[in-house]
């Protein structure tokens, strides 16, 4: 159901932003997940295609990427990784780190249109 | 005649945008509206059966005898008992039923508000739909995200659904009641919390006894003066009165 909700949105963005480019098919589009998102990437495949029947995005392919989660520690001064996944504490000082800087995001990074072919008379 | 074909090299378009982009713009206008009114709100997040509604109803009751205006929307996927519960307590209650849908939107907040004034609510409470994953997604303009969980739940929650309890502003377990009869250990719900959300702060509750009540009351009203830049620890209490 959440998924469903995703799908609608890129159709929308992808759909606005592939016509004000006069782009008639699109062939792919690359989206981000942040790791702490909990968007199932086959469910919102699932939802996407059923969405996406009958507009420009029709037939085009998702492709995902995770985007992992990164903090900001306050001790280091440096955005840093977990080295326990889901423990928010810093690897180099060990202190707390409550502000996350990324994990959360659900992004449509970029897209490509279909290849075309265009016929040109000649003599 | 003939014909010469040749392919046109595809068009890279690069986005940048979040899939969330017309959620985000609806939550950041309703963020505006109730800033303007300066009325703090709080989306509570949890699993069905963690006791939200009766929660909620109890924090009515108090706000009530302190004199404060609190309306409550309240998210289902189907059926308005919800409201019909809480407006017992508090008139100013409306269901969202969502249809199936598993989380509230912005948009279906800006909708069941109409009508209502916010400058005369001193608190708005939403809660979500119970549901620990879909719901952390979507911004409601809230003043406080809150995640819930009940000690019948099971020590580790907060680890399982990370996105939730890494992003809440505040965590409220409920049932605390329940702690020997469940054989719960607080300690472990405690560091787990630790663990995925250092710093935040948590309250224990019990609808039944009324623990921790007044507490949670004062933090979810006290939330209006973080948005003013006071901070949220602030003992100040600066709901309006009617009474």
């Amino acid at each position: 159901m959440h998924e469903l909700s995703l799908a609608r949105a890129i159709v929308a963005e992808v759909s606005q932003a592939a016509s004000d480019r006069d782009i008639a098919s699109v062939a792919v589009i690359e989206v981000k997940i942040g790791e702490l998102c909990g968007v199932i990437a086959d469910s919102l495949a699932f939802a996407f295609e059923f969405v996406a029947g009958g507009t420009a995005l029709e037939g085009a392919v998702l492709e995902f990427s995770e985007s992992p989660v990164t903090m900001w520690c306050e001790s280091c001064e440096a955005v840093v990784q977990p080295e326990v996944r889901l423990v928010f504490s810093c690897p180099r000082c060990q202190a707390p780190c409550p502000g996350l800087r990324s994990g959360t995001e659900i992004e449509i990074v970029r897209f490509s249109s279909a290849s075309r072919e265009v016929a040109e008379a000649i003599n | 005649m003939s014909k010469l074909t040749y392919p046109l090299p595809k068009t890279v378009v690069e986005l940048g945008k979040s899939v969330l982009d017309f959620n985000d713009r609806a939550a950041a206008s309703l963020r505006e509206c109730f800033e303007a009114a300066g009325t703090p709100v709080a989306n509570l997040i949890s699993s069905p059966g963690t006791g939200k509604t009766e929660l909620v109803i109890k924090v009515c009751e108090e706000l009530t005898a302190r004199g404060v205006a609190t309306a409550v929307l309240v998210g289902d996927c189907a059926t308005d008992n919800d409201a019909r519960r809480i407006s017992r307590v508090c008139p100013m209650a409306r269901q969202i039923v969502t249809e199936g849908l598993c989380h509230i939107e912005a948009s279906m907040i800006r909708d069941g508000l109409v009508g209502w004034d916010l400058e005369l609510i001193d608190l708005l409470i939403i809660e979500n739909v119970g549901n620990l994953v879909c719901p952390s997604d979507f911004d409601l303009g809230e003043t406080l995200k809150v995640a819930l969980l009940a000690v019948t739940e099971g020590e580790d929650k907060p680890l399982k659904y990370p996105h939730l309890f890494a992003t809440a502003d505040l965590i409220v377990i409920t049932k605390v009641d329940l702690v020997e009869a469940c054989g719960t250990d607080m300690e472990e719900i405690r560091e787990n919390i630790a663990a995925i959300n250092p710093g935040a702060e948590v309250i224990e509750t019990s609808a039944r006894t009324g623990a921790g009540i007044g507490q949670l009351a004062s933090v979810l009203l006290g939330a209006k003066a973080a948005t003013s830049g006071g901070g949220r620890d602030s003992n100040v209490v600066s709901g309006r009165r009617y009474s």
